[in-house]
């Protein structure tokens, strides 16, 4: 056992020296990252950098890392498929794993899963099963599912990657929305420069397996793509990713 | 606006602009070869043409039995089995059998799938359980059911029990081997998805991964209902003095190829009605599948 590491105080995440490996490959090398209360943060990173692999070292999905990792006990995890149970209708989707106690609580629970559905929009579809939903639909349940448990901390990995892109548009102006009203902390795993910019209210560079990059991005929201220091940031990460800009 | 093969406006443009590189003149077809339904036709229901297959079966088989093709001990005509069938019914011959083989089949077949699925649950779920029982399971798999019958007359006698434990015997390797496979292929995904929103090992078996494993138990179900069969007919063809396999084994020592004949048949519409009943569990079970909102 290592021994404990004191947290700083008013902190969501708190990571460090992570490194993880995978046979001989070390995936994260000495990694630190800590997100406050309420914050949202963008990670970018060329794929195969380990983005992935430090979201589910949060989740708790991973114990096999070496280094120091705190997290809050209420978390959730939207992935970039919707991972939805296809023999559960909606409404039990969004409820998994809610402990029920005491004889007045299911009904509690029911109400509380309904209105995150509604949030989310899809309240009419409570009764549905996720194989009738579209993409974007059974995403927003995912996310409907992630809220309802007021999670301290969010873990969104690519979770938009899979959809076309206006409904992406749509799903950033909820998620927006959704953390104006819940202010969990969130980490955002994302390959998209201009998704990262237009959300976090800072943006790492993951490459190497550390952070390389750690910016903060002060625009006033909503933002806009035209702005010059939306263009600075977008030029400045796009190259620090390795893709050359003219 | 132009539609597949026509123009909206009665005809093409007199004249498209000749882009450079001309590829010369394209000629349209309707994307599908001829309509599907063409009207006039008389469509026929979809039942009568699943009876259709079976009933031109059985003129055939009359027409070859009234042709002389086969004598009436080689082969029973359709008429002959269901005279047969007044025969042994009028004599109470052919409910008390066939109630006596459907007892053991029923007795066998729910001990034989509980155990395939309490064994397939032991070892899709823990590696203790899978190192432990796959091995013996997979070898006394090999070992065919009906080579036991001398074996299991010399253990259990000539009673009820071996014939149900045969029977068992012959359920649980198809169930268990489904229904192991299918625990073991629940997406991993949902199993995670599972766990991050806290469902303890319990919830998971419960709401995850039976769930997930029930298409495979119900493949290995209508498995189990054939097979069931099979060995009740032939336990009863070597030791017993009731049920449908006895009686074919004692019609053989009187000629009697009509009574052969109709409990052949029997067995066959027992399978069908089996097969029916299953096909009616998945619907109501899988209906997660296609979204039917029914039910």
């Amino acid at each position: 056992m290592t021994s404990p590491v004191q947290a700083p105080a008013n902190t969501a995440v708190f990571a460090s020296d992570v490194t993880r490996t995978f046979g001989d490959r070390d995936v994260l090398r000495g990694l630190d990252i800590s997100i406050a209360p309420g914050e949202f943060v963008a990670l970018l990173g060329r794929s195969g950098t380990g983005k992935s692999t430090l979201l589910r070292i949060l989740g708790g999905l991973d114990p096999d890392y070496g280094g120091e990792v705190l997290v809050p006990q209420r978390r959730a995890v939207v992935f970039q498929e919707p991972r939805l149970l296809p023999w559960q209708r909606v409404l039990p989707n969004v409820a998994l794993g809610l402990k029920i106690n005491g004889p007045n609580e299911r009904a509690r629970l029911r109400e509380q899963s309904l209105s995150a559905l509604s949030e989310v929009g899809l309240a009419s579809h409570a009764r549905a099963w996720p194989v009738t939903l579209s993409g974007g639909e059974a995403q927003r349940v995912a996310l409907a599912r992630a809220l309802v448990r007021e999670p301290q901390l969010m873990l969104l990995d690519e979770p938009f990657g899979a959809l076309d892109a206006l409904t992406r548009a749509r799903m950033h102006g909820l998620l927006q929305d959704l953390c104006a009203r819940h202010h969990p902390a969130v980490l955002l795993v994302t390959h998209d420069v201009d998704e990262a910019i237009l959300l976090a209210d800072r943006v790492l560079v993951l490459s190497e397996g550390a952070i390389t990059i750690d910016l903060p991005v002060r625009l006033d929201r909503p933002r806009d793509r035209g702005h010059a220091e939306f263009t600075a940031l977008r030029t400045r990460l796009l190259i620090e990713l390795g893709v050359s800009v003219e | 606006m132009t539609v597949l093969g026509k123009f909206a406006n009665g005809g093409p443009p007199a004249a498209f602009a000749t882009p450079p590189g001309d590829p010369g003149p394209i000629t349209l077809t309707r994307p599908s070869a001829a309509k599907r339904h063409r009207a006039g036709v008389i469509r026929i229901p979809r039942p009568v043409r699943r009876v259709a297959g079976p009933v031109l079966v059985l003129i055939l088989w009359q027409l070859v039995c009234t042709e002389g093709v086969f004598t009436s001990v080689e082969v029973a005509s359709p008429i002959a089995v269901i005279d047969a069938a007044r025969e042994l019914w009028s004599q109470d011959v052919l409910q008390s059998n066939m109630l006596i083989s459907l007892q053991r089949v029923a007795e066998g077949l729910v001990v034989g799938v509980a155990a395939g699925v309490a064994l397939a649950v032991l070892c899709g779920l823990f590696w203790a359980g899978e190192d432990l029982f796959d091995p013996v399971i997979q070898a006394a798999r090999a070992v065919p059911i009906l080579g036991l019958i001398p074996l299991v007359i010399i253990w259990f006698g000539v009673g009820e029990f071996p014939k149900v434990f045969l029977i068992a015997l012959g359920c649980v390797f198809p169930v268990y081997i489904n229904t192991y496979a299918a625990i073991r292929g629940v997406d991993v995904k949902l199993v995670e998805a599972g766990q991050t929103f806290g469902l303890t090992r319990p919830g998971l078996v419960r709401r995850v991964i039976l769930p997930g494993a029930l298409p495979g138990f119900l493949v290995g179900l209508r498995f189990a209902l054939v097979g069931c069969w099979l060995v009740d007919v032939v336990a009863e063809e070597i030791n017993a003095q009731s049920g449908l396999g006895y009686l074919i084994n004692q019609a053989q020592t009187t000629d009697r190829t009509d009574i052969m004949f109709l409990c052949l048949a029997i067995y066959a519409i027992l399978g069908i009605v089996a097969d029916a009943i299953v096909r009616t569990l998945e619907r109501y079970l899988l209906v997660w599948r296609h979204g039917f909102q029914g039910a």
